[in-house]
């Protein structure tokens, strides 16, 4: 679905994620993007370099938020301050949509800095989506939710991940953010059919796609963005196109972070499977 | 168990702290079995048992946050040495687990826990307190407010005795040792890995990374001001008297009350403060340090 309720009715190209190492290249070149995805956590701060930077894309790109640490599945309750301060920049970039993870990360207000994964019980479900909504009402702006890749299961869950991710997504009524390389990640890490995974998402929610580059290791793989992305998940993609139309679509580059041009030329390769028809014009 | 119980369960294993080969330690802080609490919670696959799979998490946890805090305070690295650093890291880590959202803030107490722990930093720990004190002085200028610089016009017209607001972003530190420019040769021969948050999983340890040793400096007193000018940040020696005034005013003293404060700190005669006031003022202003104060 290239444009709908989820990602602000917007028909979004290709875009990759603004990173440090590319600040120069891309105020001295000005690179052709369709858009950049920024970290939110990296711009919650209230002056400084980072928003300068901010302020100088904004002005002749357009930007999407991706945060990090809202743990829409923690039990705890969703932090004010978080959220204030990510309402003020969602102000300033007018993003047109905005994603977090569909994961835990806190307990008691400690921070793991991580992604933990959900266990897939009914009761994490509706907390899960009622923190969205919370959310979603604060911030009024569409919010998807992204998979994450995981490298544990839980013996209480009573679904699989997928009905969890409709679980969540149908009583929240909020979009999906489809990782088909945390997709990847997760059925070679649980042995499941990543295929079945994608017909089991419901299409019309999806708002953005993210594909990454991940590392095999001897008995699981890690999602380490560090990497082209691999044919596998090139495959899964064609598939989340296929099903859902030409969506925009993100890559995640986070490590070892070579020059903008080799990160963007790869990104660009995600236009392959898109039919000609539809392509978004940059 | 339901949703609370597991993540408290789970976490309480993720933040326990690795052993020296950087494995699951067997017992958590509070001597609970960490092989106990995976078999209950986390499904074994054909590949990896449940300890396995939960340690996958607890040593990204520790090497992510390990790797945050280190390329935050390379400065105390270079004072206090690397095996004395990694038992700083590793301690405060474990007793102060993060309470923000953004790594940003993850050495926020860390002054506060080694004024608790001096047995860490013995050898040097005046100088160890003082570079940790600039390095957080550092990370707050960088990203704080920057608010609207008085004018001339408006620096003129502010009455006989007045306020002064200075821009949030200004630090104002007394040290007793030259750490400004230890700090300064530090960098010159480090730069951090990184420094943005993502989600990527980290999985190198930060101990592994070599760094050049630094000649130590003597004692010497410093007044330092930590101040950011176009998007970076600065450190600005003072004279004491100055710094005092500075101080004064940045908590919140009129100008006659400052200029008495920085007289009876410092020791310096008034006629002495007085004689250097216009030019000191016409610097700060010049550097845009006044601001107009927040509206409420």
């Amino acid at each position: 679905m290239p444009a709908n309720r989820f990602n602000g009715n917007k028909d979004y190209g290709v875009g990759i994620g603004l990173r440090i190492p590319h600040y120069g290249h891309i105020f001295e070149k000005k690179p052709v993007v369709d858009w950049f995805e920024i970290i939110s956590e990296n711009f919650m701060v209230e002056g400084g370099r980072q928003l300068q930077v901010l302020d100088q894309i904004l002005e002749r790109y357009r930007v999407v938020q991706h945060g990090v640490s809202m743990y829409f599945g923690s039990a705890e309750p969703l932090n004010r301050e978080h959220l204030r301060r990510l309402k003020k920049l969602v102000k300033r970039t007018n993003t047109p949509w905005l994603t977090d993870h569909l994961c835990w990360g806190s307990v008691d207000g400690r921070y793991s800095h991580d992604l933990l994964p959900m266990p897939y019980t009914f009761e994490a479900a509706k907390r899960t989506a009622q923190k969205i909504r919370e959310a979603r009402d604060f911030l009024e702006v569409p919010i998807a939710v992204e998979n994450v890749s995981s490298y544990a299961e839980y013996h209480v869950s009573e679904m699989t991940e997928w009905e969890f991710l409709n679980e969540v997504v149908e009583d929240a009524d909020c979009g999906i953010l489809l990782d088909v390389n945390n997709i990847y990640v997760s059925s070679r890490n649980h042995s499941f059919d990543p295929f079945e995974y994608l017909r089991s998402v419901p299409a019309e929610r999806v708002a953005q796609i993210h594909i990454a580059g991940h590392s095999n290791y001897e008995k699981y793989i890690l999602d380490t963005h560090d990497h082209p992305v691999l044919d596998p998940v090139w495959q899964l993609y064609a598939k989340a196109i296929e099903l859902a139309g030409p969506t925009a679509t993100l890559l995640e580059w986070d490590d070892r972070i070579p020059s903008f041009d080799e990160v963007h030329k790869e990104a660009l390769k995600a236009q392959r499977y898109v039919p000609a028809s539809s392509a978004v014009a940059s | 168990m339901n949703l609370d119980q597991i993540q408290r369960a789970v976490f309480e294993v993720v933040r326990q702290p690795l052993t020296e080969d950087e494995r699951m330690r067997p017992l958590t802080l509070d001597g609970k079995s960490t092989t106990e609490i995976a078999e209950k919670v986390i499904k074994p696959n054909d590949r990896l048992t449940s300890v396995e799979r939960l340690e996958i998490y607890n040593r990204v946890y520790w090497f992510r946050i390990l790797s945050s805090l280190a390329d935050d305070f390379p400065g105390l690295r270079a004072v206090i040495g690397q095996e004395k650093f990694d038992q700083v890291l590793l301690g405060y880590l474990t007793e102060m687990p993060s309470e923000s959202f953004t790594l940003r803030d993850l050495g926020s107490r860390l002054e506060k826990w080694l004024r608790a722990h001096p047995e860490l930093i013995a050898e040097h720990e005046r100088m160890a307190l003082d570079m940790v004190r600039l390095e957080w002085a550092d990370i707050e200028a960088y990203d704080a407010a920057e608010l609207p610089v008085l004018t001339q016009n408006e620096l003129g017209s502010l009455g006989e005795d007045p306020v002064f607001h200075l821009q949030p972003h200004i630090q104002l530190l007394d040290l007793a040792y030259p750490v400004d420019e230890l700090l300064l040769k530090v960098r010159e021969t480090e730069e951090p890995e990184t420094d943005i948050s993502s989600n990527v999983v980290v999985m190198d340890s930060a101990e592994s990374r070599p760094h050049k040793q630094q000649i130590l400096p003597k004692t010497k007193k410093v007044y330092l001001a930590v101040h950011r000018q176009q998007y970076s940040v600065y450190f600005k020696r003072l004279k004491p008297e100055a710094f005092a005034l500075l101080r004064a005013l940045q908590q919140g003293q009129p100008l006659s009350q400052a200029i008495e404060t920085s007289v009876n700190w410092s020791g310096k005669k008034l006629e002495r403060v007085m004689e250097q006031l216009h030019d000191w003022f016409a610097n700060w202003a010049e550097l845009g340090w006044f601001c107009r104060p927040v509206e409420k």
